[in-house]
């Protein structure tokens, strides 16, 4: 199968394919499965997707998929229904306010913009949380789920690789 | 006629900007569901239906995801009792021994308890029926505690069921639907539960944060708890039964008083949810709270009556004799023989 440059990019194969991808593995870290009484880390996989949406560009589909992720995480992990969604879609604000900022930055530089945004993403879940329970979550709890997601970022890279410049309408 | 024939076929609207209007579309939405979201409290239509279908769908899809890690969970296991066999035969024995003594001890114990509760004719608590049920689904992150288990509704289980695994008090069910249950761990930031210490009966409030060992809230007395005192749940508030292990107390790095949870001493697969109900759930306080009014006393009407009587011959304030005609006179400003209704009963009324 060949993606020559003419060929328009269809929502699916951007929004699609990687959002039902970052469903079945957040499914699969949420399994009650232990190595070495070790637990499964677990990273917020869709602000790995969140992330490289609003860089490859913009989008009216990308906000509602965002959405859609945010909501399945609450409903799986078990979440105030709208906490994650409520997160999600501050850190695509984010994203799409600066994202001229982050045009034709070097992966590393790229790594430090996706820690960053990270870090605001997390600190508005924490912020939600602590007006919602009353109480503050335990940081050292947040800085480890911060971390499991900071250090995938190389799968976003991927994605933003292989769709930034794929449709030739948007060069 | 195709759109770029409309006379609004050459607007040409920045993309950023119908990015920006969707995003604002859905943070709206994001927003209102997280404001009118409950999901810890006891009210069963709180959890929602969303999340009850969700729940439908995700425990099987789960159970069978999960059966793989469950066999290599064991096989590991059993690879590894057969190695540790010696030393784990060694440790228990020295176990039993001790458990022996304390054998002897609970049947005598257990003698004297019964004469007591003989004696005072005490109403101990009924057992409490269990349903046992595997994890399908878990999250740990700082924001949710909570665990999905394949056993529901058609099992009996309902909202606010206590959950303990072998070892300890695990957290309540939050949500019920056929086949499954949601479970609020005692880590998650919204678990509050009641529990005392075992050496000095002093109550404190458990408060989940997120993280492994949750915070004794509300502590009070002078030296109310010290490093290694058993936790048992109070029972305070109908909440869960009295004396369940909760953990061990130990004192925080930041300088609060925080639990090990007893329940963290294995993983969790498998977990029995207690159908407890406690008195005050079961209890109909709107048929205790409904008053009638009093009947009226028979001697009522004859002892009333002649001094309506005498008001009605002689008014008020006049001290005059009852010259009055008739049709001027005052009349009685009660009626003797009808009491009037009780008040309805407040919200507030006993």
């Amino acid at each position: 199968m060949s993606y020559s440059a003419a060929q328009p990019l269809t929502p699916w194969r951007w929004l699609g394919v990687p959002m039902l991808q970052c469903l079945a593995v957040t499914l699969l870290l949420a399994l009650p499965f232990r190595v070495l009484g070790l637990r499964l880390p677990e990273p917020v996989l869709p602000l790995m997707v969140t992330f490289a949406w609003a860089v490859i560009r913009p989008s009216i589909l990308a906000p509602l998929a965002v959405l859609f992720l945010g909501l399945f995480l609450d409903i799986l992990w078990g979440a105030p229904l709208g906490l994650w969604a409520v997160t999600l879609l501050t850190a695509y604000g984010v994203v799409l306010a600066s994202r001229n900022m982050m045009a034709g930055q070097s992966q590393p530089m790229m790594w430090a913009w996706y820690a960053t945004v990270c870090v605001v993403a997390v600190a508005a879940a924490y912020l939600f949380s602590m007006l919602d329970a009353h109480r503050m979550p335990n940081l050292i709890s947040v800085f480890w789920q911060l971390l499991a997601t900071i250090v995938l970022y190389p799968f976003a890279h991927r994605l933003i690789d292989r769709f930034e410049d794929a449709d030739v309408r948007f060069r | 006629m195709s759109l770029r024939d409309n006379q609004f076929g050459d607007l040409k609207v920045p993309l950023t900007w119908t990015a920006a209007v969707a995003l604002f579309v859905a943070a709206i939405v994001a927003i209102a569901l997280l404001l009118s979201d409950r999901r810890e409290t006891f009210q069963a239509e709180a959890y929602g239906v969303s999340r009850q279908v969700s729940d439908t769908v995700i425990a099987p899809v789960a159970d069978v995801l999960s059966t793989p890690g469950q066999w290599i969970g064991m096989g590991v296991k059993s690879v590894g009792d057969y190695f540790f066999a010696v030393s784990e035969n060694r440790r228990l024995k020295a176990e039993l021994k001790e458990a022996q003594q304390w054998r002897d001890l609970a049947i005598a114990l257990r003698d004297t308890n019964e004469r007591y509760k003989t004696i005072l004719g005490l109403k101990t608590d009924p057992p409490v029926p269990m349903a046992t049920a595997r994890v399908v689904t878990e999250s740990r992150g700082p924001f949710a505690n909570t665990r999905l288990a394949n056993a529901g509704s058609e099992r009996g289980i309902r909202d606010g069921n206590p959950v303990m695994s072998e070892n300890g008090i695990v957290g309540r069910v939050i949500g019920v639907t056929k086949g499954a249950s949601r479970i609020l761990l005692l880590t998650d930031i919204a678990s509050r539960v009641p529990v005392m210490v075992d050496r000095t009966n002093a109550r404190a409030i458990l408060a989940g944060d997120g993280g492994p060992n949750p915070k004794l809230d509300y502590l009070r007395g002078r030296d109310p708890v010290r490093e290694g005192d058993r936790i048992l749940t109070s029972g305070d508030g109908g909440l869960m039964p009295r004396g369940l292990p909760v953990g061990v107390a130990v004192k925080g790095l930041d300088g609060e008083w925080r639990v090990v949870l007893a329940s963290d001493a294995a993983p969790i697969d498998f977990v029995r949810i207690l159908l407890f109900q406690d008195f005050s759930q079961i209890v109909n306080t709107a048929e205790l709270n409904r008053m009638q009014p009093p009947p009226p006393s028979p001697g009522l009407a004859q002892t009333v009556a002649p001094t309506g009587a005498a008001a009605a011959a002689q008014p008020a304030g006049t001290g005059a004799p009852p010259t009055a005609k008739p049709d001027t006179a005052a009349p009685p400003t009660i009626a003797p023989a009808k009491p009037a209704p009780a008040a309805p009963p407040g919200p507030g009324t006993p």
